[in-house]
Formats: structure tokens, sequence, C-alpha cells
């Protein structure tokens, strides 16, 4: 991975406390990935505020899928273009390069086939943007490790029987499954516990061990 | 043989009154040339549109929303029915302060093309021959019923519309401005609607219509000019129909098994249970106020509407290269335009690129959920023009 630039601007905590919607960390590290005024879709897009921050500080063409009903209601009453589907199957129904970032925030974990999934999003758009917890996190391991049991945080709060998240990986993991599709990375970020970005030039295995989140923009291998 | 009270039968004479004359409407006059080029490749000329409009018109000309109105629907959307004295069938959606608020948007509902409130239909009088039209009317498709708008818009020199906005077979008629005249539609909003009639949706047409043709006051067609009115046939359709309207749910938690004004069963075939008085009474009132030849001609313009069919098979044909922006809502409980209908529109607007929002409202009163009290179903709508009218630079207040 010697290819890999790490993201232009890293993120800072001042960037968070920047933004006046106070949006979640992980999402401004997404939103920072994303070139302004793009066709973005946002796979798995919740209440939908990640494609308002995209809206109001990129100005991006942003539509949404989601699973929730709750969620897609609540996001088309905000007049954001947002439709009820499922990450693991309507992304087929999108013709290639409709978009030019396809993002999958906090979802990857959640779908059912994620190399399918990671494939689909390349083959519609440019740039694909994952963000995910790292199941190789040391409080993670810790918990399995010594505790015998399935960890819990604040970022992962179910218990192991009514978890959506089927599908957990590592940075290590992740970057098998981008050699598997054929994907490369342009930029990586991981947030370690308290949202802040790693040091820019740490060793992947310390991003491995102490990232709690990791974002990365990914594109088609040429 | 279903018990309905006939009233005076001259009440066909009275519909036929308002087919010609609508009280509290506007009327747009479309002379000799200007002729409606239909469908069925027949020019319809002289003939006229009745509609309301609410709000006022910016200087730009940006704020014009079209309302669309179903089967049995008119132009009176948000104004006291000239017959029956009951408001605005849209109320709860359009008006000062509502989701589409006549305060920011210059509101236009007409009256489609072979309905019976005031635009040329069945039962207008057809200078030609000096008689109502009956049968004699062409075939007309929904297509026919947007181009026929489109005039409209020209003759009020709106050239593009804010929004389309319809339920039932006023999302029909949404759906085919966005594939006819996709350049002159900034958003639309196709409510609890389809791309096709489905198999199901002809077939409970058709029951409705030959409950119609059944009936000997029908006179093949010809009761206006021998003084009959086909009431019952009417009713029998109107009842049948409304059923699909509704669903088991909603039933049941209206009427259950309760009985009309009674302890016990009569052991007859009044209306013991409630369910059926409502329902005769929805066949009876519907009757004062609807034409029995303008029933059969809209029933039939429904099943005809296919959007794929006429591009070649391929509905994402129909949007192709759409700028349009589009709010496709469906209800849980409609089983006439089940959800999955609304998916294949979505699914086509994906495929075509356009910019869509797609949301299914869970509620149990079925397909009429679109005319009801439903929160969710105005805060959605409420938003997606909020939203349309930023994109389109509208300012608040007009």
């Amino acid at each position: 991975m010697s290819m890999l630039s790490r993201a232009k601007h890293d993120l800072t905590m001042a960037d968070a406390a920047r933004n006046p919607g106070g949006s979640r960390v992980d999402l401004l590290a997404v939103a920072q990935m994303v070139e302004h005024g793009a066709r973005v879709l946002d796979v798995g897009c919740g209440d939908g505020e990640l494609l308002r921050l995209l809206g109001d500080t990129r100005g991006v063409d942003g539509r949404g899928i989601e699973l929730s009903r709750e969620g897609v209601n609540e996001c088309v009453a905000k007049g954001l273009a947002v439709i009820q589907g499922d990450a693991d199957t309507d992304l087929a129904d999108y013709p290639d390069d409709a978009f030019d970032y396809v993002i999958l925030s906090q979802t990857l974990q959640a779908t059912r086939r994620p190399r399918v999934v990671l494939e689909h999003m390349l083959r519609i758009s440019r740039h694909a943007v994952v963000s995910f917890p790292n199941f190789g996190h040391w409080r993670i391991r810790l918990q399995v490790a010594l505790g015998g049991h399935m960890p819990k945080t604040d970022n992962l709060p179910y218990s192991w029987w009514d978890s959506p998240n089927i599908h957990f990986c590592t940075i290590k993991d992740f970057r098998q499954l981008l050699a598997a599709v054929g994907a490369k990375m342009e930029k990586g970020v991981a947030l370690n516990a308290w949202g802040s970005p790693l040091r820019l030039h740490a060793p992947w295995w310390f991003w491995n061990l102490f990232g709690e989140q990791a974002v990365f923009l990914l594109s088609r291998k040429e | 043989m279903v018990e309905v009270k006939l009233g005076n039968p001259r009440d066909a004479a009275g519909v036929s009154r308002e087919a010609d004359s609508p009280r509290s409407s506007l009327i747009a006059h479309f002379g000799a040339g200007q002729p409606l080029r239909l469908d069925a490749g027949i020019e319809l000329e002289p003939f006229q549109i009745a509609y309301k409009t609410y709000g006022t018109l910016n200087a730009e000309r940006s704020n014009a929303v079209l309302i669309c109105h179903a089967l049995t629907g008119d132009h009176h959307v948000a104004s006291v029915h000239p017959v029956t004295g009951k408001s605005g069938w849209w109320e709860t959606m359009v008006g000062p302060g509502k989701p589409i608020d006549t305060e920011r948007y210059f509101v236009i509902c007409p009256n489609v093309v072979g309905a019976c409130m005031g635009t040329t239909g069945p039962a207008s009088f057809n200078p030609k021959t000096g008689k109502p039209w009956g049968l004699d009317f062409p075939v007309i498709t929904v297509r026919d019923m947007v181009r026929a708008q489109a005039m409209l818009l020209d003759h009020l020199g709106i050239a593009t519309l804010f929004s389309v906005a319809g339920g039932s077979m006023g999302g029909m008629q949404v759906l085919q401005w966005a594939a006819s005249y996709p350049e002159r539609v900034f958003s639309a909003l196709p409510i609890a609607c389809s791309t096709r009639h489905s198999a199901q949706n002809i077939a409970f047409h058709e029951v409705g219509r030959q409950a119609v043709m059944a009936d000997p006051e029908w006179r093949q067609g010809r009761y206006l000019l021998e003084g009959a009115n086909p009431r019952r046939g009417l009713a029998v359709a109107r009842m049948g129909a409304h059923i699909t309207y509704l669903s088991d749910a909603a039933l049941h938690r209206k009427f259950g098994r309760k009985f009309q004004d009674r302890e016990n069963p009569t052991f007859s075939f009044d209306a013991d249970f409630e369910v059926e008085s409502y329902l005769r009474h929805q066949g009876i009132s519907f009757v004062e106020r609807f034409d029995a030849n303008s029933y059969l001609y809209l029933t039939r313009a429904m099943d005809y509407f296919d959007l794929a069919a006429d591009c070649g098979g391929v509905l994402a044909s129909a949007f192709k290269d759409a700028k349009t922006r589009f709010c496709v809502v469906s209800f849980t409980s409609d089983w006439l335009f089940p959800t999955s209908d609304s998916r294949a529109i979505v699914h086509a607007l994906n495929a075509a690129g356009a910019r869509v929002s797609f949301a299914e409202i869970v509620t149990d009163k079925g397909h009429d959920a679109f005319l009801l009290d439903e929160p969710e179903l105005f805060a959605i709508v409420r938003g997606f023009l909020d939203g349309a009218g930023k994109a389109r630079g509208l300012k608040v207040g007009g």
C-alpha cells in the first residue's frame, strides 16, 4: 500500500467544533473526501445527517438509500432525495457510472454480502467512500481475548443476538477485501476513540490497533 | 337486488347542467382551430376545460402547482363543491399554510377531459348534433387528459410548472406529465399510483362498467336524451370500487360486524350491517354528483394507461434525461396500487438517473389514505416542496 496517500486535510477536533450542526466527526471525515458539487449516493443514509452535511458544506447533488422506513420518511420530509431500499439488493438497479461518489457510512458491517456491495459501489461510481468500525481496535481485542465475550462499545452497543452488524472486519481485513475486488485506496484516515485522527505516518499495525473507526476513499483500479 | 332509494331521475339533468355550465369554476374555451388531438386519432373541437385556481401567480411565473384529480374527483380541490356542498376533496393538503401552501404557490386544478363537472365529456352538449355527447364521445386516455392540461397552461401563459401533484389517476397524470413534457415539470409528486393499470384493476373496472350497463335505465348510453338515469348501476359500481379503496383492516376497524341501528339480524336483505349501510350511502351519494357515462370513459382511460408500452416497453425510457425532481409515495395497505408499483417507478427513475425520493407510509386506510389525514404524508409533501422550492429559487411567501 505504498500507493496510499493519506487524507490531504487531516481532521482536527477544531473541524468538528467549527461545524454549526455539530456533526459526528466520522461524518466530517467522510465529507472531506468528497469533491464540491459532486453527484453522491449515500447508501444507508439513516436520518440524512451526512447528506445534509454534504449539501451544506460541499454543495453536492446528493441521493440516499435507507433500509428503515422511519429514516426514509424523515429524510424526505427534510427535502432530501432518499428512497427506501436495501444495499444488498438495490444497488444492482443503478446504471454504471451514475455517480461520482458512493458512500457507505457505518453500514458495511450490516450488509449480507460486503464484497458484492463494494463491487456494485465501484461499478456505479468512480469513487467509493467506506467508513466502518475497526474490529481490530485494542479495546475490542481485549474484550474478546481477556473478557471472553463479544465486544460492546459506545459505537457498537448491541448484544450479539440482536446486533444488525453481521460482518465485522478489521482495517487489515478490509485491505484484503480491496485486493480481492481490485479497488485502489486513494486516501485513508483512522480515528481514535476520541474521534481524533491518528498520527499521519503511523504504520498499518498501529492504525489497526488504535483506530476505532476507519474511513477510506477508494477508486477502481484502471 | 340492492335496495337503493331512488331520488329524482332528473338528477341526471342536474349533472348534465354542471357538465356544460359549471358553477363556481373558471372555464377555458378552445374553439375551432384549437382541437384536442386524441390518442384515438380524433380531433375534439370545440371543447372546454373547467378549472379552479388558488393563490397568486408570482411575477416570474415560477410558482404554479398543477393538481391532478383522481377518477371520481374534480377541480374543486380546496373549495366547496357546488353539487354536494361539501368541502374540497384535498383541503387537508391544499390551502393557506397547508403542505401545498396557497400563500406560496399558485395552485391550478382542472377537471379532466371526459369528466362531468365542466370539462368536455360524454355528459356535455355536443354542438354538432345539438344533443349530449353520450357514447358518441371519443374514448380518451390519460395522455389526452394531460395534453388538454398543457393547452390550458398555454392558455394561462404558464410555461413551466413548479410541481405537478396527484394521487391514483391523478398520479398517473403526474407521471404522464413528466414523460410528455419533462421540460415543463420542475418537480413531480405521484402518489399511490402506477405506470400501468394492473389486470386486477382492469378487472375491477370492468365489473363497475358492467354494473352501469346492466341497468336498464342506462338505455345504451342514451339516458340523458331519454330522461333516464342508471342510478342503481352506477351506485353498485361505486360500492364495489369503494371496497377497493379501503382495506380489510380499515373496514374491520370502522365497522367490524356491527349492526346498523338494530340489536339483532332482521332475517331479511335489509342493510343489517353497518358496513352495508355505509356502502349503500356511498353509492347513493355518488350518483348525485357523477355521470354514468363519464365513469365508463374515465375507468377506460385508466385501463389503457401503460407508460412503458408508449416507450418500446422500457419504462426508464419514459423518463430519459429527466431533470424533474420526483417524490413517489405509497401506502402499506393500498392493494389497488401496492408499494411494488411505486418501486417499479422508482427503479425506472433511478435507471434514468432522475432525482427521486420514495416514501412508503404505514397506514391501514388503504388506497384512500392519500385523501385522508395522514400527518406523515403532509410532512413529506411539505418537505419535498420546500426542498424543490429552494432549488427553484422560490421566495418564501410566493
